[in-house]
């Protein structure tokens, strides 16, 4: 499994031939000022090298491994990219229910000439601070807080920007109390309504109805080695392959990447991140990320917003792949077979 | 007391049956076998959708609609065994093309749109053709007027279409929203057992919530939470009555008042 060298922090199996190259280049350059013969030809040697196999291993990579990606140590949480992207965030805490959530962090904050509000989850990346956060499985607080600021948000017209990374809502005896599965209702409920414009990026795990309860909008995007799924593929391997172990198997199953979800209609985009994934250049995976929302805040805030509830009606109202079973004779399933984006929709649907 | 059904206990099919609750053999007099509820202890043994609209809606009123939609396998899903094989025994076993039976009736003499999940077919998740059966009966609704009452059994989103069941929830809740803003009352029944994804979506957002007695109502799995908590959980976790202690749920109603209590409802709401 994983790895931990002290030198080069949390690595997985697949990441080491590109770090043992890595680890040859930083050697040489430091011995560079005695600028032996040749030194800089074989820096450029490894560097190709190295530029090979990351080009081998990461345009190659199987579903479980971005997923084991999407929840490298090393990923930049959400926080991460709001503190780098945004100006002026002022945080805004609480449910005005029952308490106040660090898995979801919430505020206020500026990307070029918008107001936007943002919610975010948030894992933890010490000890206590994973503690904290319940490691970003969010408790029905958490949703109520992202509610009641959403709820804010269409107040005073500020769109609403949604970075998901949760293996899931907190499966635990006070969540049941303080009743999960309603605090999950009510949000996907409001926000197929709501009444301002929503963007949804999945930064790292968007797992099951945890991800779901902030991530209903108008636009939906993944980073590139996110994964979007129904249940974790430990979950789902626990269950249907009654094997815990099979979750590679279950990953590759359950279609769970980012390709997979532009393929079956479930998001429009996907953000690029840099060979080996986003905690190898954070910067460069913000700057995308950057990039796509201020493009998508620039084309979502020029719509009127009755247009824009009614698109995001018919987008949700599409999903799905079924089909007409005849009494006798079986049918073709009226599936996106011409790998559209766009899932099917039965020929006749009701007047 | 009432009791969840831990027990894998299909409908009883014999004069004498074992109660999932109390755990007797007992024997049905014709009232609870018409009702399948345990004359000893009370406890709702599970029916099937078509069992539903008999004791919930008027005799004859049911009209389905979409009877013949039905999943297909978008991902090629093959686990222990193939989904599409599943689907194809579970059609064979229930005469069900899907997990939900949808149409038009009346109860008691008023006209609703009325849904029952059937846990026979793939333990009633919730696949794409769920999600669109449910939709499209959310639209006829709104096109006839009718209140919407919805029976739920689920064993959450179902796993074989990954995302594509995820997103049901929310195209199950755009739909209730859009009915909602009509101003027609949406009336949730909650059964033994609903949990995961419908709990998390459309049965958690009617506008009156009800629920058998001892139904089990929750989001994660109990074995999930027993399993991270470390220790095991009182048996009333989770129960309608549970929920009911928490402020979920407006009533508990006994399956036998379940019809009585819809009419007198949607007479206040309609």
């Amino acid at each position: 499994m994983a790895t931990n060298s002290n030198q080069d922090g949390f690595t997985y199996e697949f990441e080491l031939p590109i770090l043992k190259v890595e680890k040859q280049i930083k050697k040489l350059a430091e011995q560079s000022s005695s600028d032996q013969e040749g030194l800089s030809e074989r820096i450029e040697q490894l560097e190709h090298e190295r530029d090979r196999l990351l080009e081998d291993i990461f345009s190659n990579l199987t579903a479980y491994q971005r997923v084991r990606l999407a929840r490298h140590p090393q990923r930049p949480h959400p926080l991460d990219y709001v503190r780098s992207i945004f100006t002026d965030f002022i945080e805004l805490r609480g449910d005005r229910r029952f308490g106040d959530d660090s898995a979801v962090v919430t505020g206020l904050g500026r990307l070029d000439h918008h107001k936007a509000l943002i919610i975010a989850q948030y894992k933890g990346r010490e000890t206590n601070e994973k503690m904290d956060a319940n490691f970003g499985m969010p408790q029905p607080e958490g949703y109520r807080k992202a509610l009641a600021k959403m709820k804010l948000a269409e107040k005073f017209n500020l769109p609403v920007l949604c970075l998901i990374d949760t293996p899931g809502a907190a499966p635990s005896v006070e969540a049941e109390e303080r009743g999960q599965a309603m605090a999950i209702a009510e949000n996907i409920y409001t926000m197929t309504g709501l009444r301002t414009p929503i963007i949804i990026v999945v930064t790292g795990e968007g797992c099951s109805g945890g991800a779901l309860g902030i991530g209903v909008g108008d636009r939906f995007a993944m980073l590139e080695n996110a994964y979007y799924c129904v249940i974790s593929p430990e979950g789902c391997a626990a269950i249907l392959w009654k094997d815990g172990k099979k979750a590679p198997e279950a990953a590759q199953a359950l279609k769970l990447t980012a390709r997979d979800m532009l393929e079956n209609g479930v998001i429009d985009h996907i953000i690029p991140e840099p060979l080996g994934g986003a905690h190898r250049d954070p910067q460069a995976t913000t700057r995308a990320l950057e990039r796509y929302l201020s493009d998508t805040l620039d084309e979502l805030c020029a719509i009127p917003v009755d247009r824009l509830l009614e698109q995001r009606y018919q987008h949700y109202r599409q999903i799905g792949v079924y089909r007409i079973a005849e009494p006798e004779q079986p049918t073709e399933p009226l599936s996106a077979a011409e790998g559209a984006t766009a899932p099917s929709r039965t020929p006749d649907p009701p007047a | 007391m009432l009791r969840a059904g831990r027990k894998k206990k299909d409908m009883p099919s014999g004069l004498f049956v074992k109660c999932g609750g109390c755990g007797e053999m007992v024997y049905w007099k014709s009232a609870e076998q018409l009702l399948q509820i345990c004359p000893e202890c009370g406890y709702h043994f599970r029916i099937n959708a078509w069992e539903r609209i008999g004791l919930h809606t008027d005799e004859g009123s049911f009209e389905e609609v979409d009877a013949q939609l039905t999943s297909c396998d978008p991902l090629n899903f093959v686990a222990n065994k193939a989904y599409s094989d599943a689907l194809e025994s579970d059609r064979e076993k229930t005469g069900l093309n899907e997990a939900i039976v949808c149409g038009t009736c009346r109860i008691e003499g008023r006209p609703a749109a009325f849904a029952a999940m059937d846990f026979r077919f793939r333990g009633a998740s919730m696949g794409s053709a769920v999600g669109e059966k449910f939709v499209r009966l959310v639209e006829l609704a709104m096109e006839q007027e009718l209140p919407l009452v919805t029976i739920a059994a689920s064993g959450g989103a179902r796993m074989q279409e990954s995302a594509l069941s995820l997103m049901q929830m929310a195209k199950t809740c755009a739909a209730l929203h859009r009915l909602s803003g009509r101003g027609l009352p949406y009336i949730s029944v909650l059964t033994h057992p609903t949990t995961g994804g419908v709990t998390a979506s459309w049965a958690s957002v009617g506008d009156v919530i009800l629920a058998e007695p001892g139904a089990l109502i929750g989001f994660a799995g109990r074995r999930v939470i027993e399993q991270t908590i470390n220790h095991e959980l009182p048996p009333d976790f989770q129960t309608a009555e549970f929920l009911l202690d928490h402020g979920f749920l407006d009533m508990i109603v006994k399956r036998g008042e379940i019809k009585s209590t819809l009419a007198r409802l949607i007479d206040y709401l309609s």
